[in-house]
């Protein structure tokens, strides 16, 4: 065989990214989380506009290939850690989506028992730690978790996200510095879809470049494509060894865009058409995926036109069986305040005098 | 027994739970190297190494969610606060993760620690380092809030904080730290929640707690001087409240006093006294009296600081009111 014809066969096999090859199932999969992803938000934003979902809800389309590329990257056992933009990334972890859908829903069968909602999604299972609705509070949260790992040993690594409004708070730095100094297993990973709420990035950090954030405290930092699933995957992997290795923390900056607003409520005045079309039909994650695969021969687009659908259906279905769901029953409203519940610790049970 | 003092309680505590279960560690500003900022942590360094007892950064918001997310993974962290005024700092990781992660994560994640330090007023330090706060804590489902006022309720609660599976603010008083008392030697457990008498009466109950339990005291022996024996409960836990201990001694005395350092609005005299209104009005034969810190932020100047706090005249005038001895 040969040199050309082995590339020419190597090809067939998967793809290759800077190096890193990735084999035909590996990139479906990717493919097919992304897809889900992308199909579950945009259920959620109709069952939002149904008035089904209440309250806070923050989509995340455009950014699956950051969800999807971290979670391939790591090990089920690593923690991961983020703020209320938390749908996509339990649904790259592998937990129920009908369990995610119901607690959009305020359902019985929510992951979470219908006590969280959009913002406040829990896996244990998974090691998947919120669903944190204060922006930067997981931050030293994800600190406690990576602790715990230097402490017991135990060769997890914690994956502690936040947003470029996020990494504005001061409760950030005091987590960079200490998990600097104690040299921490965590990779803080800012996804940087360029908007806090509506202010843009410009507008509300005096450096841009959030990958330099950590430099104070030694710690190194690297920006990758977040629109590109095989970027992040493969920078996630070098970050997560990094951290798993004793070297301490280390920071990346996946350059993203979300396609919606903020939150359900945000018409997303403050920019511009030209600009979201730019990165919804030039660089789209799931889109440049598939032309990859085609141009490949590893799959044809007859096959994602049918790929879609059958996820279309799943997330119907996934939809439906939420809604079937009842209510929390409301004895639900007096559990899991305390793990030790004694006396006098509900004084007030819910009646009047 | 050994009479020891109120810090050397609590880290005979603390060191006995270290030694007992090997996820509990200690960790804050100056509590290794320095021995503590009021040497409670004394000695434990040595005991225990640099991995569980350590020096922090002073970055209260950030070691009290490192302490969030390490009961969360499953440790058991007791966070010192220098003082409970930096605690405010990191309010959000106490009041915002700690106390809800629980409930929001659908029982999935509980937050198994202690946050502990020292609280009420301190000696001539100005506003901002003397001030009760143990109602801004008690008002969170979620937390619960424990304040000894004796060395041996310090070694008692502190135990049973650390074993507790939520997350406990514990209220330590810096003016008792010095002071000496029995302390039972080894295991030695006081159940959350649950009051103390610590003097028996028959014509008025004072509630009091941590430092002002020892006021009550001395208002109860001048009362005994005027021929008023009053009883004094010291609730231990703030939240949860052994409110049927205080409601059995109202229903004797049907007279109650309640003292507090802390300020007079939403204070935790405001909440007993409520209680005892909703659940032992036909007890009551006066109106339950409030002796509360002023309302005013702490004065430096001695008098003015005096004038501040709650007095052991003000607890013996208060109790001959509702006495109708005034």
């Amino acid at each position: 065989m040969s040199a050309k014809q082995k590339q020419a066969s190597k090809a067939a096999k998967g793809l290759e990214f800077e190096g890193r090859s990735y084999d035909v199932e590996t990139l479906h999969a990717m493919h097919d989380s992304m897809l889900f992803i992308r199909r579950f938000e945009e259920k959620a934003g109709q069952m939002y506009g149904l008035k089904k979902i209440g309250g806070f809800c923050h989509l995340c389309n455009g950014q699956e290939a950051v969800c999807v590329g971290m979670e391939h990257a790591s090990q089920p056992t690593d923690y991961m850690l983020t703020s209320y933009r938390d749908h996509g990334h339990i649904l790259a972890r592998g937990s129920d989506p009908t369990a995610v859908m119901a607690e959009l829903l305020g359902r019985t069968g929510g992951i979470v028992k219908g006590k969280g909602g959009s913002m406040h999604m829990f896996d244990i299972e998974k090691n998947f730690a919120g669903g944190n609705g204060i922006v930067g509070e997981q931050v030293p949260i994800g600190l406690g978790f990576g602790f715990s790992s230097w402490y017991r040993d135990d060769g997890r690594v914690t994956m502690c996200i936040m947003g470029d409004g996020g990494v504005n708070q001061g409760g950030v730095y005091e987590s960079f510095n200490m998990a600097a100094l104690w040299k921490l297993p965590i990779v803080f990973v800012i996804e940087n879809n360029q908007y806090a709420m509506g202010t843009s990035l410009n507008r509300a950090s005096a450096e841009t470049h959030l990958f330099k954030r950590g430099i104070s405290f030694k710690i190194p930092g690297m920006q990758v494509d977040g629109m590109d699933v095989l970027a992040v995957e493969k920078h996630m992997g070098e970050a997560l060894e990094h951290a798993r290795s004793g070297e301490g923390p280390i920071l990346v900056e996946a350059v993203t865009y979300r396609y919606r607003g903020h939150s359900m409520s945000d018409p997303a005045t403050y920019r511009t058409r030209e600009e979201v079309d730019e990165w919804r039909t030039g660089r789209d994650p799931i889109a440049r995926l598939q032309q990859q695969m085609i141009e490949a021969g590893l799959a044809t687009e007859e096959h994602f036109k049918d790929k879609d659908k059958q996820i279309k259906k799943e997330v119907t279905a996934v939809a439906k069986a939420a809604e079937a769901q009842p209510e929390p029953d409301p004895s639900e409203l007096w559990t899991d305040v305390y793990s030790d519940p004694i006396d006098g610790a509900y004084p007030y049970p819910g009646k009047v005098g | 027994m050994s009479k020891i003092t109120y810090r050397e309680a609590l880290n005979q505590a603390m060191c006995e739970e270290m030694e007992r279960d090997d996820s509990v560690f200690l960790m804050g500003e100056e509590v290794a190297e320095y021995n503590g900022a009021y040497k409670v942590s004394q000695g434990m360094l040595d005991k225990f190494g640099p991995k569980r007892v350590i020096d922090t950064p002073i970055t209260e918001l950030g070691f009290a969610g490192l302490g969030v997310g390490a009961a969360m993974a499953g440790l058991k962290p007791i966070v010192e606060f220098m003082t409970w005024n930096f605690a405010i700092l990191a309010l959000d990781q106490i009041v915002n993760a700690a106390a809800k992660m629980k409930y929001m994560s659908g029982g999935q994640y509980g937050v198994p620690m202690v946050f502990r330090g020292a609280g009420g007023s301190a000696a001539r330090v100005g506003s901002q380092h003397s001030q009760a706060l143990e109602n801004w804590m008690a008002n969170v489902p979620g937390l619960k809030v424990v304040m000894p006022s004796n060395p041996a309720d310090a070694k008692g609660l502190l135990k049973s904080a650390i074993r507790d599976n939520d997350t406990v603010c514990f209220i330590e008083n810096e003016i008792n730290y010095g002071d000496v008392g029995e302390v039972p030697d080894g295991e030695y457990v006081i159940p959350l929640g649950k009051a103390d008498v610590k003097r028996a009466g028959n014509d008025v109950t004072i509630v009091a707690h941590s430092r002002m339990t020892g006021f009550a005291l001395a208002a109860a022996e001048e009362l005994a001087g005027q021929g008023i024996d009053a009883e004094v409960i010291d609730p231990r836990t703030i939240r949860p409240l052994d409110e049927a201990t205080i409601l059995a001694s109202v229903a004797k005395t049907n007279r109650c006093v309640v003292v507090e350092e802390g300020w007079r609005f939403s204070g935790i005299g405001a909440e007993i006294s409520a209680r005892i209104m909703e659940k032992g009005f036909d007890d009551l034969d006066a109106p339950v009296a409030r002796v509360t810190g002023k309302d005013v932020p702490m004065a430096y100047a001695a008098n003015l600081e005096r004038m501040t706090l709650p007095s052991v005249a003000e607890i013996v005038e208060a109790a001959r009111v509702v006495s109708n001895r005034a």
